[in-house]
């Protein structure tokens, strides 16, 4: 099977041309004399699941970071919903890749998700069902008491997940949320991700450097270049969903845009 | 119990040939009385009512003191700690501040509280604010970037970031600094008791002294030792009841 030039595939959903979740137009970002990011431009659309892949040091945790209004650009403007992103908003939550550090060893499970709820403001007496709901969802209900060093890894990234949940949020940005983590629970996580993100109806924008979870979980694929950073080629991923570990990843058109991206991006590139 | 036998075997020598030896004539029994002599003294202190009342009195303004310093302390560590100017600012007035004996201070004291409790917890509380200050700053510098990040994503404002984030992550290096700084109080309720204020242990040590009563006055000193050194205990399994099931995170941090 042959692929067209990725970039003149149409978003096909018939919302690109609604006001996007999330627009970068003309965005640079530079350190010093050193560019980062240069000449970034991206709109995610409603309930859109986008993978943004790169090489390690090419700024995709900058960009993240610029997305989520955790530093400013240089040049160019982020916004959500039409609305210039100048600081952290509480729509748009942030899943961390070092889950260990970015929990409140202090706080139970519980503890922690009620962290977002408090945030929000939600009654006392109203958290204790919203968090059972949640931890049910990422597969934690019955450790609501433990404390984070007392769980796994990919434990400790569920209730993450179920922090951020928390928020209510209307777009969810992964910073390669499981690059710590075994091909196993990666694997079951995925599917986790991907269910709950579709169930929830969030916009997601997931940052990762492993091309076949890019392609597996994303609606698009963006891949990056560095040295500066800039967003290179676009991938409309075809893949019916719900997807399936092994199914869709021994799907032809699978394996076609695998072998498209790992062009653009070899191993030690 | 070997272990223990073992151990108390030094002490109980000791104390023999004390014994011994100030019967004997060998040691001026006068000065410093013997073995028997202040355990008899020891349990007549309780007894009478007076090791009570003066613990109670230098307990009472060591905590006082410790209450006040101490809180102090760990706010003006907080802004420090949060707010890098604001430490800059300050940094010569502290640093010039800080080396003056809190001894020094006893007749300062005495000019604006006259005798009595408030002056005695005033200069306790200036020995614990520093090192409660010096203690939170650096444990609010050392709090992990990423938590200081998930709550600016949350929004927390200020208030809310302090108490639910910058205190509990800081807390276990600050109770660090409160087990220091209840040995400092102590200390210095004793030595201002000793020195200038009339209540309190030190000041019982002074008049077991000048009425010639050597066995009373090891007797306090043995209770001040007890007193010492239960407070630290009880402080070290408050802290290890508190942080030692959610995995010590100061540890963690760099």
């Amino acid at each position: 099977m042959t692929l067209n030039p990725p970039y003149l595939v149409e978003p096909g959903r018939g919302l690109s041309h609604a006001t996007p979740v999330l627009a970068v137009t003309g965005l640079d970002y530079t350190v010093g004399a050193l560019n980062i990011l240069k000449g970034i431009s991206l709109a995610v659309h409603e309930k859109e699941f986008v993978c943004i892949v790169g090489a390690s040091g090419c700024g995709k945790t900058t960009l993240l970071r610029l997305l989520a209004g955790l530093i400013t650009p240089t040049t160019g403007r982020v916004e959500y919903r039409g609305r210039q992103v100048t600081g952290p908003e509480p729509e748009l939550a942030m899943v961390f890749q070092d889950y260990g550090k970015a929990l409140l060893p202090w706080r139970t499970v519980a503890g922690n998700v009620a962290l977002a709820l408090e945030a929000r403001r939600v009654p006392k007496d109203e958290r204790a069902p919203i968090i059972r709901q949640l931890l049910e969802r990422v597969g934690l209900d019955g450790r609501a008491d433990a404390y984070p060093v007392q769980l796994s890894g990919g434990m400790q990234q569920r209730v993450q997940i179920a922090r951020c949940m928390a928020q209510a949020p209307q777009v969810l940005l992964m910073d390669e949320p499981f690059g710590a983590l075994d091909a196993m629970t990666r694997q079951t996580l995925q599917d986790e991700v991907a269910r709950l993100c579709s169930d929830v109806g969030v916009t997601v924008v997931f940052i990762t450097h492993d091309l076949e979870e890019a392609i597996y979980l994303g609606d698009r694929v963006i891949s990056m270049d560095k040295h500066p950073g800039r967003l290179s080629e676009t991938l409309e991923i075809a893949l019916e969903r719900p997807r399936n570990q092994l199914t869709t990843r021994e799907d032809a058109r699978f394996l076609a845009y695998r072998h498209h991206l790992f062009n653009l991006l070899p191993p030690g590139h | 119990m070997q272990r223990v036998l073992k151990g108390l075997l030094l002490p109980v020598m000791v104390l023999l040939f004390w014994e011994l030896s100030a019967r004997s004539g060998f040691l001026k029994a006068e000065s410093l009385s013997y073995p028997s002599a202040v355990f008899r003294a020891a349990f007549g202190i309780v007894a009478d009512g007076s090791l009570f009342k003066s613990a109670l009195e230098t307990f009472s303004a060591a905590v006082g003191g410790l209450a006040v310093g101490a809180a102090a302390g760990i706010l003006v560590g907080v802004a420090f700690g949060l707010v890098r100017t604001l430490a800059g600012l300050m940094r010569v007035s502290i640093e010039s501040l800080r080396p003056v004996p809190s001894v020094a201070l006893i007749p300062l004291a005495l000019l604006i509280h006259g005798y009595g409790f408030n002056m005695e917890s005033s200069i306790v509380a200036f020995s614990c604010f520093w090192p409660l200050l010096i203690i939170t700053e650096s444990a609010v510098r050392g709090i992990e970037p990423r938590l200081l990040e998930v709550s600016r994503v949350l929004k927390f404002g200020p208030m809310d970031r302090i108490l639910k984030i910058v205190l509990p992550a800081a807390l276990p290096r600050i109770f660090v600094g409160m087990r220091l700084a209840a040995a400092v109080s102590l200390v210095v309720a004793v030595t201002v008791e000793i020195t200038a204020n009339p209540m309190g242990l030190g000041y019982a040590l002074i008049v077991a002294q000048e009425s010639m009563r050597p066995d009373r006055m090891f007797a306090f000193i043995a209770w001040i030792g007890l007193i010492g050194w239960a407070l630290n205990a009880s402080l070290l399994r408050a802290q290890q009841r508190w942080f030692g099931k959610m995995g010590n995170w100061a540890e963690q941090s760099p």
